[in-house]
């Protein structure tokens, strides 16, 4: 018998990394779900296309930098990082467009910084402000919903990620677009004078955030994250949108419940603005840093040039991670916080 | 009722307590050498007093106290004394510590023992030598020398006589099979060491996990008539921090740096109560302790009264030790445990726990992956850290920044470790850190020195120097003034007599032949 050395403790919980990611993972299925029973199959596409771009990338730099790209691979956050990104592309997006996006995230996003845990900033939401500032046309070619236009089969949409032009892909302005691109219509008839509109979000908009709602209430319960990060930045969003509501006038910054329930928002609250690498790391710190993230996504789909704004608004707030933590450091024990 | 309040973070992991059957006890069997390391307590090592060949008696001192931070070491048995050396002892380090060796002869001969049974009637110090005499240490696993806990001094007037009966580590169940085989003698106990710090209330507080224990505490409190609190609060690891149980019972935190004397409290564990009683009222020193024997690997789990300085394999083969050929033998709990290096160590004052699990049962870590710095780390801390920035500045050995995130407020009970999806030996980072910065702090405190000394002795030779100086000017002044009394200027006179020789000359040259 040889007598083993392994320092305290000696007992450890269940929790592990890949678990997480899978979680997180598991948890994005109800909003892709929605996504292709309104927009078609085109958001399962990316998905399935980024994936095998992303893991064949990680698995190559991770080997050229001398690691073993099994264990890397196996942790799952390299689909996290694709799959978040390929839900956010416009569905029916060309191959080269999910390539150089996964592309980005993965090596620039990520493994430039030394891989997972080491990246400052969102590696999707770097992968997506690249494509945005490098190709606003395709980047904001989002599909009609069903019922709008005809939604093409699966297989011809494997077919058009190569070649374009096998389908008619009918795109159509986003709720939000439809709402900064308003001059002269009150609030209330805007959502009525186009059929894109239906509903507190618009068609499939809305049961999309739904479902994403529905997914991180999951992982919430799931304890992958705390609250503080997600809920700051909703209540930021719907508070800045009840004052910029104006009545519903022509000028509106349009209602909370169309802020809450359109655009990336639920997307955005339970799994961009939750990636613990990149954010703040105290509660206190998370409630700051989701809540500024609400903020600014709300500014800048008022105010900004963009009609969404998740990704900006992230990426700013990453820079900002550093500072919030050095001021939000929790009192610890005995340093005279609770009691005197 | 007691408002129980609640502590930042903390876990639940697997208590597996009911493995050890707390609440029976047996005398271990008398192994045939005892190795009784003369540091059994935090501080300074006792003086050893016997000499090899002695024959030595139960209870006999033979080890005295070296000063205050020090308690003296006494032979569990009657024997021979067969070697005063090095030897393994149980310790993180695995290093060798000086060791008295006792070769047992089973004639179990004591010294005989008197008593006080008025105690009352006597000063806190005179009780306090008692106990200090007695050779009692924290035998919750600190081992502080009591009778330092006894003294806090005049500036801290202690409200509360706290017995700690937590015993929040999983596996662990010495505290609760003392608490119910001992339950009278921990209250006379604890009245001892309430009279001697003047405490004006004595609390128990024990965690919900062990009804037992509390039903038989209560029913001791009930016999002795005194008026003594049992308050019982969730379980929780870890409660049993003593920090911890302060904030749980009393809603104040010890202040970071202080003691819980700071804030009126004097904080013992059951055991070191007992050991208190038998020291006083029957005069006994420490000798033995109780010991849980646990684990998957043992054949029959169980708490035995042990001789101090029973090696270690000893016990283990006493309660069936089934091996692996890789095995882990911890020392304490899952949590805060080491892992032993060598079965020959003995046990001391501090062993409340020896656990040998088997590989399914406590797996070896995983290799640790990369922080996500998902912030688990931080819910679970008892302290209200941000381990996860600390593991970073760690790495980062950045000194600076872990102090500005208080690492030396880290009680090391390894929560954060426990709950990381990455496997990070978070708690090894942070002693590591720990031990570097005392080093510097070592380092900075010798460079200090050396720079007093080479400026004291630059001041010194600047004043010998300049009453050097002093004397010659001194010196010259009284010559000076001496001439000055003569009536005249020295180099004047000289000057004049010259003159008045030339004057000569000049007036005789005639008379030259």
């Amino acid at each position: 018998m040889s007598l083993l050395k392994v320092t305290s403790p000696h007992a450890s919980g269940q929790s592990r990394v890949s678990a997480v990611m899978r979680d997180v993972l598991l948890a994005t299925l109800p909003g892709v779900v929605v996504l292709t029973a309104y927009f078609g199959p085109g958001t399962l596409v990316n998905i399935v296309f980024g994936g095998l771009i992303a893991v064949g990338c990680e698995y190559a730099i991770v080997a050229l930098r001398g690691r073993d790209p099994k264990v890397a691979v196996g942790d799952l956050s390299v689909l996290v990082t694709s799959t978040l990104l390929c839900i956010a592309l416009p569905p029916y997006a060309p191959w080269w467009l999910i390539a150089i996006g996964v592309l980005t995230s993965v090596l620039l996003g990520k493994q430039v910084f030394g891989g997972l845990g080491y990246n400052p900033f969102n590696p999707a939401m770097v992968g997506y402000v690249v494509l945005l500032i490098s190709f606003p046309v395709q980047m904001s070619a989002w599909a009609s919903p069903r019922g709008l236009a005809e939604v093409p089969g699966l297989m011809d949409t494997f077919r058009h990620l190569f070649a374009p032009t096998t389908i008619d892909a009918v795109t159509a302005a986003t709720p939000l677009d439809l709402l900064r691109q308003n001059t002269g219509l009150l609030f209330d008839d805007l959502l009525t004078s186009s059929p894109e509109l239906t509903g507190w979000g618009g068609i499939g908009w809305f049961e999309a955030n739904l479902a994403f709602l529905l997914g991180g209430t999951w992982l919430l319960y799931r304890r992958v994250f705390t609250w503080h990060a997600p809920i700051a930045m909703l209540a930021a969003v719907a508070i800045c949108a009840l004052m910029g509501y104006d009545g519903g006038s022509s000028q509106s910054g349009g209602s909370a419940l169309f802020h809450l329930f359109s655009g990336a928002t639920m997307f955005a609250a339970f799994f961009i603005v939750t990636d613990p690498v990149s954010s703040a790391v105290s509660n206190k710190g998370r409630l700051i840093f989701g809540a500024l993230i609400g903020v600014l996504i709300y500014l800048i789909r008022t105010l900004g040039n963009y009609p969404d704004a998740v990704a900006f608004a992230v990426l700013i707030l990453n820079f900002c991670a550093p500072f919030i933590d050095h001021y939000t450091q929790p009192k610890v024990y005995g340093t005279g916080s609770r009691e005197s | 009722m007691r408002q129980i309040h609640d502590i930042h973070g903390g876990i639940h992991p697997p208590e597996r307590k009911a493995l050890s059957r707390p609440g029976e006890l047996e005398p271990a069997p008398l192994p045939p050498v005892l190795v009784l390391p003369l540091r059994q307590h935090l501080g300074v090592p006792a003086l050893p007093i016997v000499n090899v060949g002695d024959r030595v008696l139960g209870g006999q001192t033979i080890a005295e106290a070296q000063g205050v931070m020090s308690v003296p070491v006494h032979a569990p048995t009657s024997g021979t004394v067969t070697a005063i050396e090095a030897r393994s002892i149980a310790h993180a380090s695995g290093l060798q510590d000086q060791c008295i060796v006792i070769e047992t002869d089973g004639q179990h001969e004591w010294l005989s023992f008197t008593g006080i049974t008025e105690w009352r009637a006597l000063d806190a110090a005179a009780l306090v030598e008692h106990v200090r005499a007695a050779g009692v240490a924290g035998m919750g696993g600190a081992g502080f020398p009591t009778a330092v806990k006894l003294n806090p001094g005049p500036t801290r007037p202690i409200e509360t006589l706290l017995v700690n009966g937590t015993e929040c580590e999983p596996y662990i169940t010495a505290d609760d099979t003392l608490m119910q085989c001992q339950a009278d003698e921990l209250i006379e106990g604890a009245q001892i060491l309430a009279h001697i710090v003047s405490a004006e209330s004595i609390l128990i507080g024990i965690e919900d996990n062990k009804p037992d224990a509390i039903a038989s505490v209560e029913a001791a409190i009930a016999r002795s008539g005194a008026e003594i609190e049992l308050a019982t609060f969730p379980t929780k690891y870890p409660s049993g921090g003593e920090k911890q149980i302060i904030e749980i019972l009393t809603g104040h935190q010890v202040p970071s740096g202080g003691i819980p004397a700071d804030i009126g409290l004097v904080c013992v564990n059951p055991g070191t109560a007992v050991a208190a009683k038998r020291a006083i009222i029957d005069g006994v020193p420490l000798t033995h302790r109780i010991v849980t024997l646990t684990g998957e690997a043992l054949a029959s789990p169980q708490n035995v009264t042990a001789c101090l300085g029973t090696p270690i394999t000893a016990l283990l083969t006493h309660a069936g030790l089934n091996a692996a050929p890789q095995q882990r033998i911890i020392h304490g709990g899952p949590m805060m445990g080491f892992a032993v290096s060598d079965l020959n160590a003995p046990i001391t004052k501090i062993t409340n726990c020896l656990l040998a699990p088997t590989p399914t049962e406590l797996p070896l870590p995983e290799p640790a992956k990369p922080c996500i710095r998902c912030g688990h780390c931080a819910e679970a801390c008892p302290a209200s850290l941000l381990p996860q920035q600390l593991y970073w500045y760690a790495r980062a050995k950045d000194q600076e920044q872990l102090a500005e995130h208080r690492l030396f407020d880290c009680i090391e009970c390894g929560a954060c470790a426990y709950v990381c999806p990455s496997q990070i030996p978070l708690v090894q980072y942070y002693r590591a850190a720990k031990g570097q910065i005392r080093d510097s702090e070592q380092e900075k405190r010798r460079s200090d020195n050396s720079r007093e000394r080479f400026e004291a002795r630059q001041v010194r030779l600047e004043t010998e120097a300049a009453e050097r100086e002093a004397k010659r000017a001194a010196r010259k002044a009284a010559a000076q003034s001496k001439a000055a009394e003569d009536g005249a200027d020295p180099i004047q006179a000289a000057i004049e007599r010259a003159k008045a020789r030339k004057a000569e000359q000049a007036s005789e040259p005639e008379q030259t032949p």
